[in-house]
């Protein structure tokens, strides 16, 4: 652990730090597939000639028309561009995830059973957001 | 030096407008008409104008004192060919990468409040979860007409909200002290300590509710309404709010992202051209702060949403 302030709790910087990292390779990766995806090295399902025909359309339509599968569906497309940019997108938005598991440990040793616990249920929550279990749509 | 800032913001108002003046005539019509216009152009045409547009707001967002979301989302959707679902989509990202990109530095110097942010970060993001989903049900010209008018709200909530730098909180509520919620923070421009609490907690939480749900239902960060509940309302230090509302955006907007991700409203082409045209324009925008006229700037950006809200709304009317 980098040397802590004096006004930063351990459990803050424990925090930040798993931040800090997943946010550099989450940017990182994603800087790295797009060149991977945009200079064409890697064949992206949607031809980059294509994609100005989906994007003007609702999400519910882009997906069908396209017969791209919602949820986590987009794990079985990795082997094109465009869909392995959803990797990084996925570390970023998993980041908070990890962050709050890495410092229910410290909460529970504090005893601050009341932190742990909302800790606990904000995990459970973003799980749930990103299970695909809740899905709107038009 | 002061010169030489002005040319540059001035040149990049002029790329902005151009660009603006580009667009409508893509972004007025139906759907059609829109694949019809999107096919004259090159595969790049499209993301090259938004890494542009992006990278002036990302400065504009700076110097105005907004986060890049609440900026991105009715300027691309009034002027640009995307289905507001991706627009949202991408807003959310972007407003999510900045905030994890100033997080750990807020949270590391204090600034940033763990303690403050959980509590509030629980409602945040569970209602932002159900703001995402009854966005993407409801139909899209409704969202845009409520988009434009929170929007135009925005807009007068710039013009007509007071900032506190310490608020004057005599006692802490019951909530706020069962949660040990207080902290203290070195104050640079005076050298000092500056112990701080907060009270009206409940009635905070009761707003988070709201904020939660805008920034789920319309894809913006919604750091325009985190600082007048932290600071006016719950009597946090603006310093303290500032910073513990950026962090906070990594917590709602990540809930909403992933109801996004899962619906398909991520298109990487235009992600990533916004978010990294985004985050270049934040650090020129950085420098320019430091010779640039706040005011000026602040006005500048209230205008500019001002036209995003109108035509949002115009747009969702049908006009």
């Amino acid at each position: 652990m980098a040397e802590r302030s004096k006004y930063v709790t351990p459990e803050q910087q424990l925090y930040a730090e798993m931040l800090e990292k997943g946010m550099y390779v989450g940017l990182l990766l994603l800087l790295l597939t797009f060149l991977l995806y945009a200079t064409g090295i890697v064949d992206p399902y949607i031809p980059l000639d294509k994609i100005a025909e989906y994007w003007h359309q609702s999400s519910t339509d882009y997906l069908h028309k396209a017969g791209i599968p919602d949820g986590w569906g987009w794990v079985g497309f990795l082997g094109y561009g465009d869909f392995l940019n959803f990797i990084p997108i996925a570390i970023l938005a998993a980041v908070t995830i990890f962050s709050y598991l890495t410092i229910i440990p410290i909460l529970l040793r504090q005893n601050d059973k009341v932190y742990a616990t909302l800790a606990g249920i904000e995990v459970l929550i973003l799980i749930l957001a990103a299970s695909g279990l809740l899905k709107g749509g038009h | 030096m002061r010169k030489k800032a002005w040319v540059i913001l001035l040149i990049l108002s002029l790329v902005f407008l151009l660009s603006s003046a580009i667009t409508p005539a893509f972004a007025q019509d139906a759907a059609q008409t829109m694949a019809e216009a999107a096919g004259d152009h090159a595969w790049w045409f499209w993301p090259l104008v938004l890494f542009v547009v992006t990278f002036v707001l990302g400065i504009f967002a700076v110097l105005g004192g907004v986060g890049g979301g609440v900026l991105y989302v009715p300027i691309i959707s009034g002027f640009f060919p995307f289905h507001l679902d991706f627009v949202r989509g991408a807003g959310l990202l972007v407003a999510l990468s900045g905030a994890l990109a100033a997080g750990p530095g807020l949270l590391k110097s204090g600034l940033a409040s763990l303690r403050l942010a959980i509590p509030v970060a629980l409602i945040a993001s569970t209602c932002a979860i159900a703001g995402a989903m009854i966005g993407l049900a409801l139909p899209t010209y409704i969202v845009q007409i409520f988009l434009g008018v929170t929007i135009m709200g925005i807009c007068v909530l710039m013009l007509t909200a007071k900032k506190a730098e310490y608020p004057d909180v005599s006692q802490s509520d019951k909530l706020s002290s069962a949660l040990r919620i207080y902290g203290v923070y070195y104050e640079d421009s005076s050298g000092k300590e500056v112990d701080w609490k907060i009270h009206r907690t409940p009635l905070g939480l009761v707003l988070f509710i709201g904020i939660g749900l805008m920034a789920g239902l319309f894809g913006l960060g919604a750091g325009w309404a985190n600082v007048p509940v932290l600071n006016l309302v719950m009597g946090a230090p603006l310093k303290i709010s500032v910073a513990t509302s950026k962090f906070l955006l990594s917590i709602t907007d990540t809930s909403a992202a992933w109801v996004y991700l899962n619906k398909g409203c991520v298109i990487p082409m235009m992600v990533v051209p916004s978010l990294v045209g985004i985050m270049l324009g934040s650090f020129v925008g950085v420098r320019l702060l430091k010779v640039a006229k706040p005011t000026f700037i602040r006005w500048m950006v209230i205008v500019i949403l001002a036209f995003a809200g109108i035509k949002a709304f115009l747009k969702g009317i049908g006009i």
